[in-house]
């Protein structure tokens, strides 16, 4: 038996679609709509002026406090505009650049620097520099995470391989393609953090993925103790307090963070830009995402460049089938619906979705009928039909008190709920106001 | 070109966005579905009689709701399942030759006084079937207690009373117009009467034949309590659908199991595992723990809170057929445990992850 959590839900995988699509590029954007933050914390400082030239990779936002980050230039052009345009974490500033001259910088072709000789600052300062976030969704800034405060003490390096969101494939095909990389970017990151021990986890849906890597491990010969692990397949597997507690048996406290049980995760997409970042020096402006979803005409595993809207990458997957009754950005379970194709994709997209009426649910919800399939599904332990109940009648003092800051927002208890009652937005809602209530 | 942009507005919604098939329509037919295997050799053991019965349980139900959430200016929900399994349980809860008018009246009861006013699907305290037993019940005792016993060539009971004791017919007919449970605790004392132990009784009713009967269902009672198999395979129909989960059956009839063993083992009786075996089987236990202590609005969340839910069921049923008034306790046990779950619900919560 796989190492697995208590609660969780099996939503039909959906993955057929991509899984067996390999990379391939997208045309580079002739005009890129690059939000200043694309980042959990203090949005990025613009450094550059309406009118200025940059090149593919420039910094055009510098990172403002201590929990922030760089944002660069996925294109080379001309910086026609700053202006407020909608994102997916709502209306944001953004650079907006029109393509001129050539993509000769393309940091790919810089030559490989040995990273072994490098100090943990240096390292450090690399990622920082290249604006790496956590590019499983949550965006939080890599550097930040891997400089925890000196009464946490690290053991281990955990890699969310996981994917376990259904339709996404994009970590899935990244382990198989790069699996040489990824050990190396575990490398890079285990010796910014001065440990040797990290373990990836992976659902064992994915057994290519898990075959395939460990298979990179043995071959590499090296120091570090890097072990790769089959997970049940079960959602949120890759939720962060979930797949500590598959891996390790340890239990995150209560609305504390991974490193209060000696463990910072990184997911492998984070893993993979961290390489390059330290060892080619480039800028994150560019990343693998899925584009899926029964109404896109070429499904598939694709590297865009940040910035690029959902219309330039829908005509770039030969268009759409139908209208949309949703698309989504990140997978069915978290993901967020956006209201416009002049989305730009962020760093913290891992996909999007194009779904039709008959995938998404558009029932209307009902009164609780107290089944109790929503507290067996949630791997924290909450109620959610009581939470519901309280919030529905505006009595957030019940709520607060059955600990809905607790929540990981995973979706689970939504996902089973037979009278389709949105549990989890009652959760959020909650949250929401009491934090309102309390400033 | 605005026009072309405002067209490609999209619906946003709050994750996630996909659930689950199971709706509650689909769990209420599936436990209507899981009610047929008991209903249908309950038709064919007492006649038409006990279809009639049951399609104007089930009709009066799902038109009830229909009045009551159209006055009520609900939304109408008659059709989704609900309403046809309180009917459906209101006619399985009496028996066979009970008059029509008396399950329309237990159903109406059901659904506009026990579901509807207290605020409908999901916000009733008691299980409205069961209610409404109590109600028929306190109505009319007459027609809810007697008129079971239509089928005494096939009943192994009837034949080896005649055959052991050689009754006079009104004694006969004192002890086969009941259900075994009547019958185990009244038999001694008609026995009694008649200078007879109740040894003998003991011997029949515990026997390998009556235990077999009363699993296969071959004894009086009510409509829906015949067959303990059928009802069996109902409850695994459920756990497998994952409608219900183990929990409250088998706390509920462990408990019962339990108790009564302990009972009998602590009392000096010879035969303690067969009376136990008896007790189980017999009346309405099996429906009661797999299809009304079940119910979904009326019973605890947690696992915990259905364990204790369970055999609190076991505890006072058994206390009823022990030294109550009512050979059975089943429907009175769900139904004081039904006022318990609040409770229940409000102290067993599950430990939050990470405290």
């Amino acid at each position: 038996m796989s190492p697995t959590f208590r609660g969780g839900i099996h939503p039909p995988e959906s993955k057929k679609v991509t899984e067996d699509c390999e990379f391939s590029n997208l045309s580079i954007p002739s005009k890129c709509f690059i939000p200043l933050q694309q980042h959990t914390g203090a949005p990025a400082r613009p450094v550059v002026n309406i009118g200025d030239i940059v090149t593919e990779g420039q910094l055009i936002g510098a990172s403002e406090g201590p929990v922030s980050a760089n944002v660069h230039s996925s294109i080379p052009g001309k910086v026609v505009a700053i202006d407020t345009v909608p994102t997916v974490y709502h209306l944001q500033r953004a650079v907006v650049i029109e393509m001129e001259g050539s993509l000769s910088a393309s940091a790919s072709v810089r030559d490989k620097e040995d990273w072994r000789g490098m100090s943990r600052e240096e390292i450090i300062q690399r990622i920082r520099d290249a604006g790496i976030v956590g590019l499983g969704g949550a965006a939080f800034p890599t550097a930040v995470k891997l400089v925890p405060p000196p009464d946490k003490k690290i053991d281990t390096l955990i890699i969310n391989g996981a994917e376990c969101e259904p339709y996404l494939t994009v970590d899935d095909v990244l382990v198989r393609t790069f699996p040489a990389e990824i050990v190396e970017g575990i490398q890079i990151t285990l010796k910014a953090l001065g440990i040797a021990n990290a373990i990836v986890g992976i659902e064992d849906n994915k057994g290519r993925a898990l075959r395939v890597l460990s298979g990179a491990v043995k071959g590499a010969a090296i120091e570090e103790r890097i072990q790769v692990r089959g997970l049940k397949t079960k959602y949120p597997q890759g939720a962060e307090k979930q797949l500590i507690y598959s891996l390790l048996r340890r239990k995150v406290p209560s609305r504390g963070l991974p490193m209060d049980v000696g463990v910072v995760v990184q997911n492998v997409g984070t893993i993979y830009a961290i390489r390059e970042a330290v060892a080619f020096k480039k800028p994150l402006f560019e990343r693998y995402i899925t584009v899926s979803g029964d109404l896109i005409n070429r499904p598939g595993n694709y590297k865009i460049r940040l910035g690029m809207t959902v219309a330039d990458i829908v005509e770039e997957c030969g268009g759409l089938k139908g209208e949309p009754e949703k698309i989504i950005f990140g997978g069915p379970m978290c993901g967020v619906t956006v209201h416009t194709m002049d989305m730009p994709v962020v760093k913290g997209t891992s996909g999007i979705l194009f779904l039709s009426k008959k995938q998404v649910s558009v029932e209307d919800f009902g009164p609780c009928i107290k089944c109790g399939r929503c507290v067996k599904a949630c791997p924290v332990n909450l109620m959610p039909c009581d939470i519901a109940s309280a919030v529905e009648v505006g009595r957030l003092d019940l709520a607060e008190g059955l600990s809905v800051f607790d929540c990981i927002m995973c979706g689970s208890c939504s996902y089973v709920c037979p009278s389709r009652r949105p549990l989890s937005h009652f959760v959020r809602l909650s949250q929401d106001r009491l934090r309102k209530k309390k400033k | 070109m605005a026009e072309k942009e405002s067209a490609l507005l999209m619906k946003l919604s709050s994750a996630p966005h996909i659930r689950t098939g199971d709706s509650v329509t689909v769990i209420m037919w599936t436990v209507v579905a899981a009610l047929m295997p008991a209903a249908v050799y309950s038709v064919y053991l007492n006649g038409l009689r006990a279809l009639i019965v049951m399609a104007a349980a089930v009709a009066a139900a799902m038109a009830a709701e229909a009045g009551s959430q159209y006055l009520l200016k609900r939304k109408l929900s008659f059709h989704d399942g609900s309403a046809a399994i309180t009917g459906l349980l209101v006619a399985m809860n009496v028996p066979p030759d009970a008059p029509v008018w008396m399950v329309v009246a237990g159903s109406l009861f059901a659904i506009i006084i026990v579901k509807q006013l207290f605020g409908g699907l999901g916000f009733n305290i008691f299980n409205p079937a069961l209610a409404a037993r109590a109600f028929m019940m306190a109505s009319w005792p007459v027609h809810m207690t007697t008129g079971w016993h239509r089928f005494s060539q096939l009943n192994s009971l009837s034949g080896s009373l005649t055959n052991v004791f050689g009754l006079p017919p009104e004694v006969f007919d004192a002890m086969t117009q009941a259900t075994p449970l009547t019958l185990v605790r009244e038999g001694p004392r008609i026995l009694h009467d008649f200078g007879l132990g109740a040894e003998a009784l003991h011997r029949v009713l515990f026997s390998p034949e009556m235990l077999k009967s009363l699993f296969i269902g071959n004894v009086g009672g009510v409509i829906g309590e015949t067959s303990a198999l059928l009802l069996l395979v109902g409850g695994l129909i459920l756990l497998v659908r994952r409608v219900i989960t183990w929990h409250i059956p088998v706390s509920f009839i462990g408990t019962v199991a339990a108790v009564y063993f302990i009972y009998y083992t602590a009392t000096g009786f010879e035969q303690a595992g067969a009376a136990t075996l008896f007790q189980v089987l017999s009346g309405g236990l099996f429906l009661g723990a797999f299809f009304m202590a079940t119910d979904m609005v009326t019973s605890p969340v947690t696992g915990a809170g259905m364990l204790i839910f369970g055999a609190g069921c076991g505890l006072v049923t058994f206390v009823i057929r022990t030294w109550g008034g009512y050979p059975e306790g089943v429907s009175y046990s769900i139904l004081i445990m039904n006022a318990l779950v609040p409770l229940i619900d409000r102290y067993v919560k599950p430990k939050v992850f990470g405290t």
